[in-house]
């Protein structure tokens, strides 16, 4: 054994001068690593947002309707006009609404899953839960138009048990009734849950699964009911869960537009006013200020569950 | 003594290594991570052949220091020579050294015998020539007909061999072994002791050994250095290590011992200087109120078989003694009598801080 | 009290299920219906003559075409960009790691809708014209993170250690990279490019804002939803969407088990 072989001589080969080279510079490795994302994400993603923020502060030019490119802040006042602002408050309700009956649609669901299923029940439970998450958006929107259609499936399941007055008591509410199913509030907010419903499922179970078991007997054995235990141990834990799953429920509501458009009232959500406003409307400034008010919902949204802790659940 | 003399001095002193060359040297090296120092300006050097432990706690930094010889940190600071060439901005895979890690790292997705050869394949020796090699390197390690298994079929003390078979097929100028018999029960850790032992022997190969348990480094190795803070606070043979650490640090962390202040040390052996005493030094009797002697109390004992370890409290120190199972019962009232030769005494630095 | 609660838990859990599950079955069965005009159930009678018609029908065609084209291209360019994003940041720490993650997730984590529109004034203010290629910038932007996720998760559960005992063994970073990483995290990246794959056959939000003329089978569906030409081949082709979606999907799961997907499905 000679000295000489205590370290071999640098490869010829460009891949190895290149590893040689990465070595002496790891932080350069990783700038190397990251550099075609963050280009990409930079430039279009970021660069995409950052002109349609700049658009916000233009104005339209209420005759012409051609765009001013003046930066104003007249566009924002006018989001605060009675017709736009409903739209808000409409839009921020329906989000509330759904991220909290879809937690408690969501909840027993992860539980069970989390907590009672092993194996090949596991499996089932987890592909109930992923097969609807994954399939067609769309298809699983038309699903439901058909269900709620008038002559469709829900109107004749509620005949079929004889509850058909409880249907028209409820389309009768007002408000949130209308002449079918498919033209309701209703309608709209049952579509809604639907579509986001395993966005809460997966991060509520994950948590769930991370409450170790020793806690559940550690309380039973200092005495707490199963209640107890479930209110005390088990919701505190799975909480970040829920909020991180809200995050998702409450953001794809806010932003959605086809379904209230094929499922609803008729009336707009802030996405059907961006698409109408920069569409039809030729409006792209107040689109591009509509667009910016779910922004800095969930802008103050992150910020309340990063402090609760969702994160960590994600 | 030279207990006064300052860690880094003695390390450079220490016993220089009989071959010219060393097969590792670090000259100076730290290793920051932010603004933890695991390694500050370590000065060490390793003989061609030697058996050399690297103890310390978790943290001390010798893992890191492991690592730098490797190639998997680079120093932020000072030099890495490995046989005379200065391997310093070297990436690991041209340094003729090779390792053995904590948790075995073999290849999840190739059979025993890929993991063997990969470094042949790598240095595209021919298929007949690799499987012939892999194959002698696990007949080495006691593990014939191991070719074609899956790591994941295997035992831990299966997968140790392994990865040593991995580590040792082209005949590394060292093997690096990290904490490698951490993950094993005791009593396959203590025959894989006697084994690795006697591999290096046998192979007559230089290795370097990080642990954190003092007695594997004590019974194993040529040479021990001790690591605390980044720092390598005292190097030399394990007798050496026991019987004369420069400081607290090293008298409590190697074996147990007593740290004794200059007051107690000034009272029973005339010099006001801090000391360590082994337990196993202390002698305990019934007292005979003979004067000038020490009289304690047992607070504790407890039974370890050949021996029995007894917690004292004196006036003004709280020792623990070791006696020989049998050699001594308690009274009843407890007191007793604490006698030790001054000569086994041992002058050290005193507590930092 | 312990098992008439867990047994009211279960019926919820079941009840919930069936409500996720009903709407696809749905689906199938007005797939086969004989009724062309309303949506009358249940289906008066059953026929396969649909599928015959929708087979015919070219328009169909070319949006599958386009769709399928589009998801490929925008696959793989999430599979490159999401596997070299995964590598640094599950390898190393380094300053604003958390800043990365978080413009990885941003495109799927806000609505779409933003995603769109953003795209769409960039276009017009730069003056590019729709094509092919700008549906693709579209989906390859919010695919990334899917490959992402599901290469983080894989590199995370691989030890270290095996990098680093690649390289002591006298590999490059390039060879340690083909033969040691690649194979251990090529059926994550396989279920990443999957599911990139199924996101972006079905994406319709971005899509409007980035198609111009050009219509994806999403697109085409959209449009029969609002105004209905034949309802039973719009049938028909929900039910193949379901199909198609559903094979990558079904693989992924089988790829890496439901672990790691509960784990990267987070983030869809």
């Amino acid at each position: 054994m000679s000295v000489a072989e205590a370290i071999a001589p640098p490869p010829r080969s460009l891949t190895g001068r290149l590893s040689d080279g990465l070595w002496r510079a790891p932080k350069l490795a990783v700038l190397l690593l990251l550099a075609p994302a963050l280009l990409w994400l930079a430039i279009v993603y970021l660069g995409s947002l950052a002109t349609l923020l700049r658009q916000s502060f233009f104005s339209l030019e209420e005759f012409s309707g051609l765009i001013v490119e003046d930066y104003t802040l007249a566009t924002y006042a006018e989001l605060f006009q009675p017709a736009n602002f409903d739209i808000i408050v409409r839009t921020v309700a329906m989000a509330a609404c759904v991220s909290v009956a879809s937690a408690i649609v969501g909840f027993p669901i992860a539980y069970v899953a989390a907590r009672y299923c092993r194996g090949a029940w596991k499996a089932a439970f987890y592909l109930a839960v992923m097969l609807p998450l994954w399939s067609s958006y769309l298809v699983k929107v038309y699903a439901w138009k058909l269900m709620l259609a008038r002559e469709g499936i829900l109107t004749w399941a509620f005949a079929k048990v004889g509850l058909t007055p409880v249907l028209d008591w409820a389309l009768a509410l007002p408000g949130i009734g209308g002449p079918s199913l498919s033209t309701s509030y209703i309608g709209t907010f049952l579509v809604f849950l639907y579509i986001w419903l395993p966005y809460m499922i997966l991060p509520t179970q994950a948590a769930l699964e991370r409450v170790p078991g020793g806690l559940i007997a550690a309380s039973a054995d200092l005495g707490a009911t199963p209640w107890a235990t479930f209110r005390h141990v088990i919701l505190p834990l799975a909480m970040p869960g829920v909020v991180a799953g809200s995050i998702f429920t409450f953001s794809l509501t806010l932003g959605d537009y086809i379904i209230p458009q094929i499922v609803g009232s008729g009336r707009y959500f802030i996405g059907q006013a961006v698409y109408v406003q920069q569409g039809t409307a030729g409006n792209i400034p107040l689109a591009a200020a509509f667009t910016v008010v779910p922004i800095l919902i969930m802008g103050v949204y992150l910020a309340i569950a990063r402090r609760l802790g969702a994160f960590d659940a994600l | 003594m030279t207990a006064e003399c300052p860690a880094r001095a003695r390390v450079i002193h220490e016993r220089l290594p009989m071959t010219a060359t060393p097969a590792i040297s670090l000259a100076r090296v730290s290793r920051h991570f932010g603004a933890t120092r695991a390694m500050d300006e370590v000065d060490l050097e390793i003989a061609e052949g030697e058996f050399f432990a690297m103890l310390g706690p978790s943290g001390s930094g010798k893992t890191t220091c492991l690592r730098v010889i490797a190639g998997f940190e680079r120093p932020n600071a000072g030099k890495v020579m490995i046989f005379g060439e200065d391997a310093t901005n070297v990436p690991p895979y041209r340094r003729a050294v090779n390792t053995v890690f904590q948790d075995y790292a073999l290849f999840p997705h190739m059979s025993v015998g890929e993991n063997v050869a990969y470094s042949m394949m790598l240095k595209k020796v021919a298929k007949a020539e690799r499987r012939k090699r892999a194959e002698e390197a696990l007949a080495l390690m006691r593990l014939p007909n191991f070719f074609d298994r899956k790591p994941a079929e295997l035992s831990g003390g299966q997968r140790q061999r392994v990865a040593l078979a991995r580590a040792i097929v082209n005949r590394p100028k060292a093997l690096l072994l990290d904490e490698p018999l951490g993950a094993l029960d005791l009593k396959l850790r203590e025959n894989m002791q006697e084994e690795l032992k006697t591999l290096q022997r046998s192979l007559g190969l230089t290795f370097v050994f990080v642990t954190h348990d003092q007695s594997e480094a004590l019974s194993m190795a040529d040479r021990v250095a001790v690591f605390n803070d980044g720092k390598v606070v005292q190097v030399g043979p394990p007798q050496e290590i026991y019987r004369r650490p420069v400081n607290a640090f090293v008298a409590d962390f190697v074996g147990s011992s007593n740290v004794l202040p200059p007051s107690f040390v000034q009272a029973t052996a005339g010099e006001a200087r801090w000391a360590s005493l082994r337990p196993e030094q202390i002698r305990l009797s019934a007292p005979t109120g003979a004067n000038g002697a020490l009289v304690g109390k047992v607070t504790a004992e407890s039974y370890l078989g050949a021996t029995t370890r007894y917690a004292v409290t004196l006036p003004d120190v709280s020792l623990h003694a070791i006696m020989p199972a049998g050699a001594f019962a308690t009274p009843s009232d407890g007191r007793v009598a604490v006698a030790f030769d001054k000569s086994a005494l041992h002058f050290i630095e005193g507590p930092a801080g | 009290m312990r098992s008439e609660g867990s047994l009211a838990v279960k019926i919820a859990a079941g009840l919930g299920l069936a409500f996720l599950i009903a709407p696809l079955l749905v689906i199938v069965a007005y797939a086969f219906t004989t009724e062309e005009r309303s949506f009358v159930w249940p289906p008066p009678g059953l026929t396969l003559k649909w599928f015959g018609v929708a087979w015919e029908r070219t328009d169909v065609w070319a949006a599958l075409t386009l769709s399928l084209r589009v998801a490929a291209v925008a696959t793989i360019l999430a599979l490159i960009l999401g596997t070299l994003t995964a590598m640094a940041v599950a390898r190393s720490r380094f300053f604003g790691r958390d800043a990365v993650s978080l413009l990885v997730i941003l495109p799927i984590a806000l609505p779409g809708i933003i995603t769109g529109i953003a795209l769409r004034s960039a276009f017009a203010t730069f003056e590019i014209p729709f094509s092919f290629w700008t549906i693709v910038v579209g989906h390859a932007t919010f695919c990334i993170v899917v490959v992402y996720n599901n290469a983080v998760a894989r590199l995370r559960r691989m030890s270290g250690s095996l990098v680093e005992a690649s390289m002591d063994l006298g590999a490059t970073g390039f060879q340690t990279f083909r033969h040691i990483v690649l194979p251990n995290v090529g059926t994550a990246l396989l279920a990443g490019g999957m599911l990139a794959f199924a996101l972006s056959f079905d994406e319709v939000i971005v899509t409007t804002f980035t198609a111009g003329q050009q219509q994806t089978l999403p697109l085409w569906m959209l449009e029969e939803l609002i105004r209905p030409r034949q309802r039973p081949v719009t049938n028909v082709v929900a039910l193949v969407v379901i199909a198609v979606t559903f094979i990558p999907i079904l693989l992924a799961f089988y790829l890496t088990g439901a672990d790691e997907q509960t784990a990267a499905a987070a983030g869809k």
